[in-house]
């Protein structure tokens, strides 16, 4: 031990230093880590969904042939004699998804024009909360007005529509959808610049020529996308059609009927505790990971679409 | 030569102003139709909910009888789920966001987990709910239980704390985080004492719209199995639960049985609705109040 001559104990503060030194070098190498974990859940979410959908719907697919799934026009999941057929549930979601878009489409992309291109700044500042709420409410509430407003009403100009039916369900998540066209659209066509609209409006353009054959073309990248991730939406939807469309597993192309989507279908199963190991059981899985690709391809079209097309400016 | 047949110009002038003024006109009303379903929709569910929203209502437990039926448990449940919620959505979200910001800034990593978690947004509320059944409820044999049904929806609403999150870090300057490097701290010690304080209030307005989010979601929950009739109040994590939207939802199907069942499912809303509208404005209130602008 060499002995210290002042009364500073130099040696000691160095030691200190080093330690805490140490420490904050370590903390430093921890701390990536430990986010990169953090970070790493979010993809072994997607990877545990993938895996329980698929480990399942191979089980399901063991007992059921492939084709006579995806090709069956009978869906009869309980007693003896159980048919599994998903052509049932997919023109039920179809259906419904396309009710919706009829309705969001061009009421959304008229909102948007209007928005982007008519308001003024003081009226699209009080329009868009409004809007906003319209897409906070959640989805059981649009199911409840759905099944005890808009079914009524619809019965009372179509008489042969029954309770439970697909077009009340879609119109009222179409309506749902609105919001959300409307925003992604509007966002697309405000990042159209300026110096456009006036140049063709200094052509002599009308205000709707310049919106119709400059500002829609130069957005329609996100103006598609918008569609299609709408669509995306309107396929997932479950409560709306949970609550308004019934259950009868029909297949038919007729709106007034009660069908069922491939959302309602995962919801009764669910509900009525199917019990494990059953075919009814899988077929849960099976009907969840066609709905899963479905979404699945949507959004990455969309995406596709909003890369691939956007014109920079 | 004549480039612009003046005549011509001035024949169709009236018939474009006009399409004009008629497009405005639709475009107008066409912004309209999603406000004015907003208010017959609201007015609906106040009209139907009348006379049934009172004190018995908000304490009382489930019941079959519409009379003596109450709320309690489902705001407990709420609660709950809130308690289970909020912790795990934000360690997971801010660390995520952290890491994707400050760690792996322009890497390929960084886009991998980027574009997954965008697709993980788009994921069918309905799908996380079979993901929770499967492994929390099933797999981990947790049940239908708080946890179980708090950890499904923290993954379900990851996407929206973690992109808030995202935002609320990038807008802090460069700057102030040289300086804090500039003045010898570390990576981290930066991050803790600079970065995180300045994007808090961004960070906690995602964080509150996560939840709102989370306690208006009913598919995940059903598909856990929360039963349609629960009577005991949930006591903690462990403990089977129902939430509000979940509560509506088997009151609107049971209401073809007993006619007041709709009135009880629109009460219910009317609650769920001010719980909402509570939680929005305080996220926004916290945005405009504490959000500093660089």
């Amino acid at each position: 031990m060499p002995e210290s001559g002042t009364g500073l104990d130099v040696r000691g503060m160095i030691a200190k230093k080093r330690k805490s030194a140490s420490i904050r070098t370590v903390v430093e190498k921890l701390v990536p880590r430990i986010l990169f974990g953090i970070a790493a859940i979010s993809v072994l979410t997607t990877i545990g969904i993938l895996l329980t959908l698929l480990t399942e719907t191979v089980i399901f697919f063991e007992r059921v042939p492939f084709l006579d799934f995806f090709t069956g026009t009978k869906l009869k999941p309980l007693g003896e004699e159980a048919v599994f057929g998903v052509l049932p549930l997919l023109t039920g979601t179809l259906l419904s998804s396309a009710i919706a878009m009829v309705v969001a489409i061009p009421i959304g992309l008229m909102t948007a024009i209007f928005l982007s291109e008519y308001a003024s700044e003081k009226l699209r500042r009080t329009l868009k909360p409004l809007l906003e709420i319209l897409a906070g409410i959640p989805t059981i509430v649009y199911g409840f007005f759905a099944f005890t407003f808009v079914t009524p009403l619809l019965r009372s100009f179509i008489p042969g529509l029954e309770p439970t039916n697909i077009l009340s369900p879609g119109i009222v998540m179409g309506i749902m959808i609105i919001p959300m066209v409307a925003s992604l659209s509007e966002d697309a066509m405000s990042a159209v610049p300026n110096a456009m609209r006036e140049g063709a409006l200094a052509l002599g353009a009308t205000k709707l020529e310049v919106t119709l054959k400059v500002v829609v073309p130069a957005a329609i990248s996100g103006i598609i996308a918008s569609f299609v991730l709408g669509i995306s939406r309107a396929i997932g939807e479950t409560m709306i059609v949970a609550i308004a469309s019934g259950s009868s597993k029909n297949f038919t192309f007729d709106v007034t009927q009660s069908m069922q989507t491939m959302t309602a279908y995962i919801v009764e199963v669910t509900g009525g505790e199917a019990a494990a190991g059953t075919t009814l059981y899988y077929s849960l899985y099976a009907v969840a990971m066609t709905l899963f690709v479905f979404t699945l391809v949507m959004n990455l079209v969309a995406q596709y679409i909003s890369r691939k097309f956007r014109e920079e400016y | 030569m004549k480039y612009v047949d003046a005549a011509q110009v001035q024949k169709k002038m009236g018939t474009r102003l006009l399409a004009n003024k008629l497009a405005k006109n639709l475009f107008f009303l066409s912004t309209l139709f999603g406000l004015i379903v907003l208010v017959i929709l609201i007015y609906r569910v106040v009209a139907q909910s009348i006379g049934w929203i009172d004190a018995d209502f908000i304490f009382n437990k489930l019941s079959t009888d519409p009379e003596k039926a109450g709320i309690m448990g489902a705001i407990l449940g709420t609660l709950w789920l809130m308690a289970v919620v909020a912790p795990v959505t934000m360690v997971l979200g801010v660390g995520t966001a952290i890491y994707l910001e400050e760690y792996a800034k322009k890497s390929r990593l960084q886009g991998f987990i980027q574009t997954n978690i965008s697709n993980l947004a788009g994921v069918p509320s309905v799908v996380f709910g079979i993901l929770g059944l499967t492994v929390f409820a099933r797999a981990l044999d947790l049940g239908s239980v708080v946890l179980a049904g708090g950890l499904t929806m923290a993954l379900l609403v990851l996407p929206v704390v973690v992109v808030a999150s995202q935002e609320a870090i990038r807008a802090v300057p460069q700057y102030l985080r040289e300086a804090s490097y500039g003045m010898g701290a570390t990576k981290w010690q930066t991050i803790k004492n600079i970065v995180l304080p300045a994007s808090l209030p961004g960070i906690l307005t995602g964080v509150i719209l996560a939840l709102s989010r989370a306690i208006g979601e009913t598919a995940p929950l059903v598909v856990i199995g929360i039963p349609a009739l629960l009577i005991p109040l949930p006591d903690g994590v462990l403990d089977k639960f129902t939430i509000l939207p979940v509560q509506v939802y088997y009151w609107t199907t049971d209401s073809a049985l007993v006619a007041e069942y709709a009135n009880l499912a629109a009460a219910t809303i009317v609650i769920l609705l001010i719980v909402l509208f509570a939680m929005n404005s305080v996220a926004i209130l916290i945005r405009n109040k504490f959000q500093k602008r660089f």
